[in-house]
């Protein structure tokens, strides 16, 4: 399943067995990325399967984030591809988007829109679980009292919790995080570990990146380290 | 599916639409500046109605594509910047779809203005009614195609920190064939000359951007977020 380049190292760490769908998976197929001139990573490969968990992890500006990019469609790959069912997502762009949410960098929350305005326009990126309701969400977040606040009164830490929420509003096998710890306190960190953990449980897939150590204990995760 | 796009649309059109009543001042002020620029005309050269009605068609075109150009470096910006964009080129929705919304509203809130406010302008102006339902004609089929190919290059200068200077540079070449044949049409009425030609050329430009504007955008939009 896994395919090392080098510069790559991948620990694989299985904690549990799950039952795995063998048509959804996303695979990296031998990923190069160049940015300004400068490699970042070559001959990447991996498979994330149902239930399973990848964390990236490397130093600023080893490409982390490139390879999220690379792995939702913003960016092209310099070399490889990226297979969602064993197809090119080029060649199925919206079945993967379909089944894809991303919480990137950026929060794309509207600063002049409501808490609850802003989830509702999420409907636009990401297809919404039935009957699902917003204000249940931003109970479960822990934001409640925030429903009616504009966005761009509220601090970093909730604004990014906001973000996250828009996750559990979708019904994507496949979610792709750039470091949504970001800004998080210690309980609203916990508190979305705890997701993830049914998220994958429910045979979701996460990839995501971070430097904390996460406290994910019925999922299986992989460890993806890329070397500067 | 097609109900879910459709509610995808409807939801990004209440979202322009919430957020431009809330930020007013990002598509008021080109209309500002349309009204006030082109009053200055008739202020400066002074009352000779003969003058006045022989540059009226040429002024008016030429600010209210002034005025577009400066509408367009909002278009995509703040949605950029804050991540929207990435967001909604993830949409499982037809793109090109969702960028035609957002291109749509960009002239309901700028270019429509313009053709409201043009019977006011030809007053100052001293055209009579006929040249002056001629001006909003080409002012109808016109300023959806300076909505329209402006969303090209302002998709591609989005990402560029100084980009409301090349989109000039970009667009302002494609919008000559409008200023032309808007601004040739109402002079051509005035001298009671066959408009129906040059009607007829800002249709056929306007069915062009309309086909193809979206789907052009859309991709650059997609090349400046990679």
């Amino acid at each position: 399943m896994l395919s090392l380049a080098a510069s790559n190292t991948l620990i694989y760490s299985p904690r549990m067995d799950l039952a795995q769908s063998v048509t959804s998976s996303l695979k990296a197929d031998h990923l190069a990325c160049v940015r300004s001139e400068i490699e970042l990573f070559r001959d990447l490969s991996f498979e994330l399967l149902p239930g399973q968990l990848i964390q990236i992890e490397g130093a600023n500006g080893c490409g982390k984030t490139s390879l999220l990019r690379i792995l939702c469609g913003l960016s092209r790959p310099a070399e490889g591809a990226v297979l969602w069912q064993n197809r090119d997502i080029e060649h199925c762009r919206g079945e993967y988007y379909a089944g894809m949410a991303y919480v990137g960098h950026n929060n794309g929350l509207k600063s002049n829109l409501t808490c609850e305005e802003n989830l509702q326009v999420s409907s636009i990126h990401n297809r919404f679980k039935p009957n699902v309701n917003i204000e249940d969400v931003l109970e479960q977040m822990g934001l409640d009292e925030l429903i009616d606040e504009y966005a761009g009164k509220l601090s970093a830490g909730q604004q990014r919790r906001i973000a996250l929420s828009r996750l559990l509003l979708t019904d994507a096998q496949l979610w792709i995080l750039d470091e949504p710890f970001t800004a998080l306190d210690h309980a609203s960190r916990e508190r979305m570990e705890g997701i993830f953990d049914q998220h994958c449980q429910a045979g979701g897939m996460i990839i995501l990146t971070t430097h904390h150590h996460m406290m994910i204990p019925n999922t299986e995760v992989k460890l993806l380290k890329i070397a500067a | 599916m097609i109900n879910n796009s459709q509610h995808a649309l409807k939801t990004q059109l209440w979202r322009d639409f919430t957020l431009a009543a809330r930020n007013k001042s990002e598509w008021m002020n080109p209309l500002l500046f349309f009204v006030f620029a082109a009053i200055l005309f008739p202020l400066g050269i002074g009352p000779d109605t003969t003058i006045l009605k022989q540059i009226a068609p040429g002024i008016i075109w030429v600010v209210a594509l002034l005025a577009a150009l400066l509408s367009l470096d909002s278009m995509f910006r703040s949605d950029y910047e804050d991540g929207s964009l990435e967001q909604l080129t993830l949409s499982p929705y037809p793109f090109a779809a969702l960028v035609f919304t957002k291109v749509s509203v960009h002239w309901l809130l700028t270019g429509l203005p313009l053709i409201l406010l043009a019977p006011l302008l030809a007053t100052f102006f001293h055209l009579d009614g006929d040249a002056t339902l001629i001006l909003m004609q080409t002012l109808l089929l016109g300023t959806p195609v300076l909505s329209l190919v402006g969303a090209i290059g302002s998709a591609l200068t989005v990402g560029l920190k100084r980009g409301s200077m090349l989109i000039s540079l970009l667009v302002l070449p494609l919008y000559v064939p409008v200023l032309i044949f808007g601004a040739n049409a109402v002079s051509a009425s005035t001298a009671g000359l066959d408009i129906s030609g040059h009607m007829m050329l800002i249709a056929s430009l306007l069915a062009l951007s309309i086909t193809l504007a979206p789907l052009a955008t859309a991709a650059a939009l997609r090349a400046s977020i990679g």
